[in-house]
């Protein structure tokens, strides 16, 4: 399989669908909607088989493509999966292709809705197969356009105007990136005066970034942390991500919160603590202590919305938060559950997205005063609604219950205290997700959604997709954890020395 | 005397190109003059190419008053390209304004001036170069002449261009006074490191005098209502390649005639390059009126491109000529959208352009491409060319990289606003526009350049580093 570049292929699959779209007349909404299910279904297929064909015994990069790209600041257009990126490209192509589905009633400017659509998934996808920095940044902006074009014109009106979620998210997104920007330009010139030869790719620059001061990993580091932890919408830098949601439609929606948002997740571990892992020292208890207050935080202010968007997207905010605590307990286990943390937020944000617009679709409303009875009417978008409402609440035997405890276990030992708070938030996710499902499904039906239709056809699709994986990787989650782990493990040992940890773990 | 005149050859045969124009429109009567545009646009393209063609063909002429390096022939194809672009793109508004020949000629007369500039060896035929670009120019600007508008963009134009001049001519005369030299490598070698007053005096005139013509704050004034004023392709190139020779001239100058002296002024230009993007980037919010819209957001270029001179390294001067190249494309493309939508609909307000997605899908995605690519925004051109000039500065200047990029970060702010309009809104008009073919082919190269060189700009970037290498081999 050496010759074939299947990594190419998977991030230019959905391009294909683009260039194809823009040529039907755009009155013809049945075959866009099947190019763009195909495109990003050859993703979604082409990505589970590298998953399973990555040889985790060997670890590291495997099916890696290089082609030497701008020789005097070094960089190549260097492509590589390991268990980092690996769970994190599946996951964006199966959030992906449940998100066209979940887009199937869009029937208005549909070519450019799909258009765009794929061309986001593009520029998620890239963010994780790339091993150069220079070509991440390529990817990592690419979505800022699509995204707010998308707000803007099929995002929805209700406590905020779509243009001003739309413009708040580009403008969180765009100012944590010119922090990172600068970072990654004081980065590549530092290591350059290092090493004399620059190197733009991951391996070269945390090659490099060993001969730099204390001093300097540590305000480069901030920079970085900024950058990314804005992305991942790191309390105090939170407030884009519920009126962002709100904002935008349901494909977007998801997406955003599946995945883009975990691109700040990776970036911190990929990147961030790869490169600079003294700077990471230095602030690991900073990144523990907001993570931490996102997590109380935003759970607390979940409590208090009274719309379903609201909810999932203050939720997400808390999610992150065990990440970013994750992160800073700067141990394997920690770093397992951090990734695979993201893993099942992702699946189960998707799938809550996806629920909500569908009833939104149905009802005309999110908020949920005007709900109740749905279960009676609505069975199949009930199942879909609790399981993802279980998932976040980290029922065991659903992909999230393995990641949280690993996360607490890990973070346990080395902030006890944060911990305890970290765990707490737990009872206040029950409590929310709980009271989100039993008045939103349960009690008594209401006589005005008596004749709505259910979830039918194409629109099972992302509950198929999404509750498949949630259930198996709850069932199994070894599956995710091993691939994790082979990632982890190296990534670890090539930088404890930097931490100083060695033999803690 | 042995003069090789086969380093002359693109000058040459652009003025005959321009003559030749000017006559033709004298033979042929005034109903049948529309194959002028495109008379005009393969001539340039054969200059291009024979300009091209003289890459390895590098040398002096006349004792050094005119220098061919791979410097000077970087900046005259870009001149070239963006003069090709510029008159593919304004066909069918140049003929509704009508005296196409005059209007060509003249076109190609500031081309040859730009050219001139670039390759200028002492101070005269700095002067003759800039004043040849400038009078040509000052006539485009005014070229409605039935507008009041345009006439009295004209004016500024001739007033506060002519001011500039004399203040230029006085710094270089000081400067003369004090090294006895006109020739720039003399003038390189006679400055010593001690400053005499009167050459301070002399090189902050030159500042403001070149701060003019790049539009540098506290110099711009003039540039938004000139640019408002002035008939749309006109703005584009005065934006596009007035700029970049000024550019040329002014590292030229400063580096090479006054290196010594280039330490005591690095704080200097930083702080003109902070201004100058700030004020260029806030001031741009508030318009409403595309083409000032455009003028603000193209001093906050000349701002971006400023940064490069800070350290004036041959790092620096590789990312002002990167810039330089790759925001004749962006500006070009943003600019033939203006003419175009002028012509179709007579109007240059933003909200005017309300759901041009939907009546002309390209020209709202070159219009988008084109704004985020001044903005900086990857994968387009526009963040590989600041990755290189702020590359230069992080060492030194760290806060002025801060102030760039955010910056640039509020700047997406207005141009998505513009994005929003095109997007969002429903036309009011729902007739689609249809493009005619040169429109068509401008937009589709200033598109593909500005995204191919974003996202593989290895070959230029190679192309540039030995351009800028031969800058110091005098």
């Amino acid at each position: 399989m050496e010759s074939f570049p299947v990594l190419l292929t998977i991030l230019l699959a959905p391009v294909v669908a683009a260039v194809i779209m823009a040529f039907i007349p755009r009155e013809e909404h049945m075959l866009i909607k099947c190019v763009a299910a195909a495109g990003t279904f050859v993703s979604m297929a082409l990505s589970l088989y590298v998953y399973f064909a990555y040889d985790q015994s060997l670890g590291g990069l495997q099916f890696v493509q290089q082609v030497p790209w701008i020789k005097d600041l070094g960089v190549t257009f260097f492509l590589g999966v390991d268990g980092i990126s690996l769970p994190m490209l599946l996951l964006t192509n199966l959030i992906g292709f449940s998100a066209v589905f979940a887009s199937w009633n869009v029937n208005h400017r549909p070519r450019d809705f799909f258009i765009l659509l794929c061309l986001l998934i593009t520029g998620v996808m890239g963010t994780f197969v790339a091993q150069d920095l220079f070509i991440f940044l390529l990817f990592y902006e690419v979505v800022v356009i699509p995204i707010y074009i998308l707000v803007i014109i099929w995002g929805s009106t209700k406590r905020v105007t779509k243009e001003y979620a739309g413009m708040k998210l580009t403008i969180y997104l765009l100012i944590g990136s010119a922090f990172l920007l600068v970072g990654v330009i004081a980065l590549f010139m530092k290591t350059v005066a290092a090493t004399g030869a620059p190197d733009m790719s991951f391996a070269g620059l945390a090659r490099a970034a060993r001969g730099l001061s204390d001093f300097d990993q540590i305000w480069l580091f901030a920079l970085m942390l900024f950058g990314f932890g804005s992305l991942l919408s790191m309390w105090p830098f939170h407030s884009w991500s519920p009126d962002g949601y709100a904002g935008a439609p349901t494909a977007v929606s998801m997406i955003h919160a599946g995945v883009l948002k975990k691109i700040g997740g990776y970036g911190l571990i990929r990147i961030a603590l790869y490169v600079l892992p003294v700077g990471a020292k230095f602030w690991a208890p900073v990144i523990a202590v907001l993570g931490v207050c996102g997590v109380a935080y935003a759970a607390m202010a979940a409590l208090a919305q009274k719309d379903l968007k609201y909810i999932v997207g203050y939720s997400s905010v808390s999610h992150m938060g065990y990440v970013l605590l994750a992160v800073a307990s700067l141990n394997v286990i920690g770093l397992n559950g951090a990734v695979a943390n993201m893993f099942a937020h992702g699946i189960m944000a998707a799938l809550f997205f996806s629920t909500i617009g569908f009833i939104y679709e149905k009802t005309h409303t999110r908020w949920i005063p005007d709900l109740g009875g749905l279960a009676r009417q609505t069975p199949r978008l009930a199942v879909a609604f609790m399981l993802a409402a279980m998932a976040s609440l980290g029922l065991p035997g659903l992909v999230s219950f393995v990641p949280e405890f690993t996360i607490f276990v890990a973070s346990f030992k080395v902030y006890g205290g944060l911990a305890v708070v970290a765990i707490a938030g737990i009872i206040i996710t029950a409590l929310y997700a709980l009271r989100a499902g039993a008045n939103t499904l349960f009690g008594p039906p209401r006589p005005e959604y008596d004749s709505l239709k259910d979830i039918r056809g194409p629109e099972l699709v992302p509950l198929a997709v999404l509750g498949t994986v949630l259930v198996v990787g709850g069932l199994l989650p070894f599956l995710i954890f091993d691939m994790v782990n082979s990632g982890i493990v190296p990534l670890m040992a090539e930088i404890s020395g930097a931490l100083k940890l060695g033999g803690s773990f | 005397m042995n003069v090789d005149l086969s380093l002359l050859a693109p000058e040459i045969a652009l003025a005959v190109l321009g003559l030749g124009i000017l006559v033709l429109g004298l033979l042929i009567p005034k109903g049948s003059r529309h194959g002028l545009g495109w008379v005009t646009a393969l001539g340039l393209l054969g200059v291009l190419g024979l300009t091209i063609a003289g890459w390895d063909n590098q040398g002096t002429l006349y004792e050094g008053i005119f220098i061919v390096d791979r410097y000077a022939i970087f900046f005259k194809i870009t001149f070239l390209t963006a003069a090709f672009l510029v008159t593919l793109g304004c066909m069918r508004y140049v003929d509704e304004m009508g005296d196409q020949s005059e209007y060509y000629s003249m076109m190609l007369f500031a081309t040859l001036g730009m050219m001139v500039l670039a390759s200028a060896g002492d101070f005269m035929t700095l002067y003759l170069g800039l004043e040849l670009m400038t009078i040509a120019f000052i006539v485009l600007v005014c070229y409605r002449r039935t507008e009041t508008r345009s006439v009295e963009a004209g004016i500024k134009y001739v007033l506060l261009a002519g001011m500039s001049s004399a203040v230029l001519l006085y710094g270089l005369s000081l400067v003369y006074g004090v090294t006895g030299s006109v020739t720039i490598y003399e003038v390189g070698r006679a400055v010593t490191t001690e400053p005499v007053p009167a050459l301070i005096l002399g090189v902050a005139m030159l500042v403001a005098g070149l701060g003019f013509k790049i539009s540098a704050v506290p110099f711009h004034m003039w540039t938004p209502d000139v640019y408002e004023g002035a008939p749309t392709p006109v703005t584009s190139f005065l934006a596009v390649g007035s700029k970049a020779a000024s550019f040329a001239i002014l590292l030229r100058v400063f580096i090479a005639a006054l290196p010594g002296l280039w330490a005591h002024w690095t704080m200097l230009v930083a702080i003109l390059a902070a201004v100058t993007i700030i004020v260029g980037n806030l001031v741009a919010i508030p318009q409403t009126n595309i083409k000032r819209l455009l003028a603000y957001s193209s001093i906050a270029q000349a701002g971006y491109i400023l940064v490069g001179l800070v350290t004036a390294s041959e790092a620096g001067i590789k990312g002002v000529m990167f810039y330089a190249f790759l925001y004749v494309f962006a500006t070009i493309g943003a600019f033939t959208v203006v003419t175009y939508f002028y012509n179709v609909t007579g109007s240059d307000e933003i909200k005017d352009y309300a759901g041009l997605s939907q009546r002309s899908p390209l020209m709202a995605a070159v219009m988008v491409i084109s704004m985020l690519s001044m903005a900086g925004i990857p994968p387009l051109a526009g963040f590989v060319g600041k990755f290189y000039l702020f590359k230069t500065i992080v060492d030194n200047y760290l806060w002025l990289a801060f102030i760039g990029l955010i910056m640039s970060m509020v700047s997406v702010y207005y141009y998505l606003r513009v994005a929003l309009v095109m997007y969002r809104d429903e036309p009011v008009d729902h007739t689609p526009i249809s493009l005619s073919g040169p429109v068509a082919l401008t937009l589709i190269i200033t598109m593909m350049a500005t995204l191919v060189l974003g996202i593989y700009p290895g070959p230029l970037s190679e192309v540039v580093n030995t351009a800028a290498h031969s800058f110091f081999l005098p």
